[in-house]
């Protein structure tokens, strides 16, 4: 057996005696983003079904000077509140959300044929009542183009002298599309979980071997320092890919459970995501592992690579938040960059849209070539003498 | 047979060490003897290769450890400063991985593996995983790694630190039957009963340098004093 495999078999070996990295790898690495997914989804869905069912509660003051207006906004869906004496105070002091006013002269206005004055007190630097105010003003605003109309009806004319313009919208986003915008963190979790994986081996092999003090007699045996390297990585490589293979399958069984349907959104969840998805990624597995054991061979000990890994894992985040701020058109040179690349790729593959095979062969050479990079600089310092000298 | 021949290393603006040289041979226990911090370590660590002089050379039977560091990790058998075990590993497991990586086959693995632990008698420990250990479990689960591959050269850096009464009997009892079988055995301390009871030669390092070097018999000469203790004392004080 060649000393690479005898060190992969060892690290294997080893950590699967370790509930720490059991735990970790095969586990609360896969386990973790699909649990959050699940209780994100029925958060998000629990609450926009409650708020289009739900009846508006406002305040409302003189209602009894619009009887008409408030008969048809109570079909609207509006219940009516007390009135309170001073709302501008009650809405500032948050004890009210909002509150609609009636104007003193609305009864003779109205019947003058003057447009007559109601007021939505609101706080908009309260973000919570934003879609309640656009209800209430959507409800308004609805009750008076219908008389509108009906007046111009009265005098002969056609409502539509009213209408110069009329917008309809016609969104073109899919079912799959609008459920991926919700999903745009998806592969993010998918990326930490790949991270999960390895985080263990990485450091328990590299900074956790020197600070047991067991690396000095590893390299006094005639194996050259990177087969250790190429040992450990492997290894390191093996659990994460382990752990991003349960965390795939757990993602296809929770989906079984996410309300999409009700937010009319379907996302590819299904078998042939998990086969795509998995060798898509298998590349960054290899540039992440390769990426955790360098940094923990820079560490003087296991407590400072868990700080500086605990750091390194918020920077996959960032093509997330790049992706779900700015809606990017996909372009082929972003599948040229590791992280970036791999994120549009399941993005597109929850969307159910074909990846074309040139991109994923662009975004699988590039990572596979910095994974590369990366191995060789660590070897370096592999090579170097004070990798063995614990301090 | 392990030479040494105009050996430095420097870290830094400090000179760990400063032009060593020394011969160990075949059949005899050679110690290198000095007080802390004098370049023990760092001698021993040029030997077995996991630094490089910046000048000078080692030559272990007749290899150059510059340029054929392998091949010289073959034939020598270290036992670190830092001697830590794999604690999730059982003893017999953490022998075997290096039997391993020293290229050896399963059948040969296990012959040298029942010896050794019939030898350090590890008989009741052998099948224990290493965590919990005592010193003295640990330093023969260290040695016996190191010597699964029957080496005919043996480094010892501190061999004896923290082992009890027993225990060190025990290893010098070892290193004497290693010495029997013709090897050659070179140890590093810093305490004067130790090169006294073992070492057919002993070399004395200050300062990163040799201060003397010869049998016992020859350095209490060399120093004019009845007691070897008096002797070592008397020959760092002379160095710069």
């Amino acid at each position: 057996m060649s000393p690479a495999w005898v060190v992969y078999w060892k690290e294997v070996r080893e950590s699967l005696r370790d509930r720490r990295v059991l735990m970790n790898s095969l586990l609360l690495g896969p386990l973790l983003g699909p649990i959050l997914f699940l209780v994100m989804m029925r958060l998000i869905v629990g609450r926009e079904l409650e708020k289009a069912e739900q009846p508006l509660p406002v305040v409302v003051i003189g209602a009894e000077r619009a009887p008409e207006l408030i008969d048809a906004l109570r079909q609207m869906g509006l219940e009516v509140k007390p009135a309170v004496a001073d709302p501008e105070q009650a809405v500032r002091e948050q004890r009210i959300d909002l509150a609609l006013r009636v104007a003193a002269d609305f009864g003779a206005a109205w019947r003058a044929g003057r447009p007559a004055e109601v007021e939505i007190i609101y706080d908009s630097s309260r973000r919570e009542g934003g879609s309640d105010v656009d209800r209430l003003r959507g409800m308004l605003e609805g009750y008076s183009h219908r008389n509108g109309s009906l007046r111009l009806l009265a005098r002969g004319l056609s409502p539509g002298v009213a209408s110069p313009l009329v917008v309809s919208n016609r969104d073109t986003a899919t079912p799959q599309a609008r459920g991926a915008l919700l999903f745009a963190m998806l592969p993010y979790m998918l990326v930490l979980t790949i991270f999960i994986g390895g985080l263990w081996l990485a450091i328990d092999s590299t900074a956790g071997e020197r600070e047991r003090q067991s690396l000095e007699p590893l390299l006094a045996n005639p194996v050259p320092r990177d087969r250790i390297l190429l040992g450990k990585l492997m290894a390191t490589a093996s659990f994460s890919t382990a752990s991003l293979a349960l965390g795939l399958l757990a993602f296809l069984v929770v989906g079984q459970f996410m309300p999409t349907e009700q937010l009319g959104m379907s996302l590819a969840l299904g078998p042939h995501f998990l086969a795509v998805a998995l060798p898509v990624l298998v590349p960054l597995v290899l540039l992440l592992c390769i990426g955790q054991i360098l940094i923990a061979a820079f560490a003087r000990s296991v407590r400072e690579a868990q700080t500086y890994l605990g750091l390194a894992q918020l920077v996959p985040i960032i093509p997330s938040i790049i992706l779900s701020v700015l809606p990017v058109k996909a372009k082929l040179w972003m599948y040229a960059v590791p992280l970036l690349g791999q994120q549009l790729s399941i993005m597109r593959l929850l969307r159910a849209e074909p990846v074309q095979p040139v991109a994923l062969a662009l975004s699988a050479a590039v990572t596979l070539l910095a994974a590369l990079l990366v191995f060789l600089v660590t070897r370096r310092v592999y090579e170097s003498e004070r990798l063995a000298v614990a301090t | 047979m392990i030479e040494v021949q105009g050996l430095h290393k420097s870290f830094g603006a400090k000179h760990a060490v400063d032009n060593v040289s020394f011969s160990a041979r075949d059949g005899e226990i050679t110690g290198l003897l000095g007080p802390n911090g004098a370049g023990k370590t760092t001698t021993l660590r040029m030997l077995y290769t996991l630094m490089k002089p910046d000048a000078g050379s080692v030559r272990v039977d007749g290899r150059d450890a510059v340029l054929e560091p392998l091949a010289v990790r073959r034939t020598i058998g270290v036992l670190p400063d830092s001697r830590g075990i794999y604690k999730r590993l059982t003893a017999r497991e953490n022998i075997e991985y290096f039997a391993a990586l020293q290229g050896m086959d399963e059948a040969a693995t296990r012959s040298a593996c029942d010896a050794l632990i019939a030898t350090l008698g590890m008989q009741e420990i052998a099948g224990r995983r290493t965590e919990g250990f005592s010193q003295g479990e640990r330093v023969k689960t260290a040695i016996a790694r190191a010597l699964v591959h029957a080496p005919q050269n043996v480094l010892l850096d501190e061999p004896t630190n923290g082992l009890d009464v027993m225990a060190t009997r025990s290893l010098r009892e070892f290193l004497r039957s290693l010495k029997a079988a013709g090897r050659c055995v070179l140890l590093s301390t810093h305490l004067m009963q130790e090169v006294a009871a073992l070492c057919d030669r002993i070399v004395i390092i200050a300062h990163g340098r040799v201060v003397a070097d010869g049998t016992p018999d020859e350095l209490r000469a060399l120093a004019r004093e009845q007691q070897l203790e008096e002797a070592f004392v008397k020959l760092i004080g002379e160095a710069p």
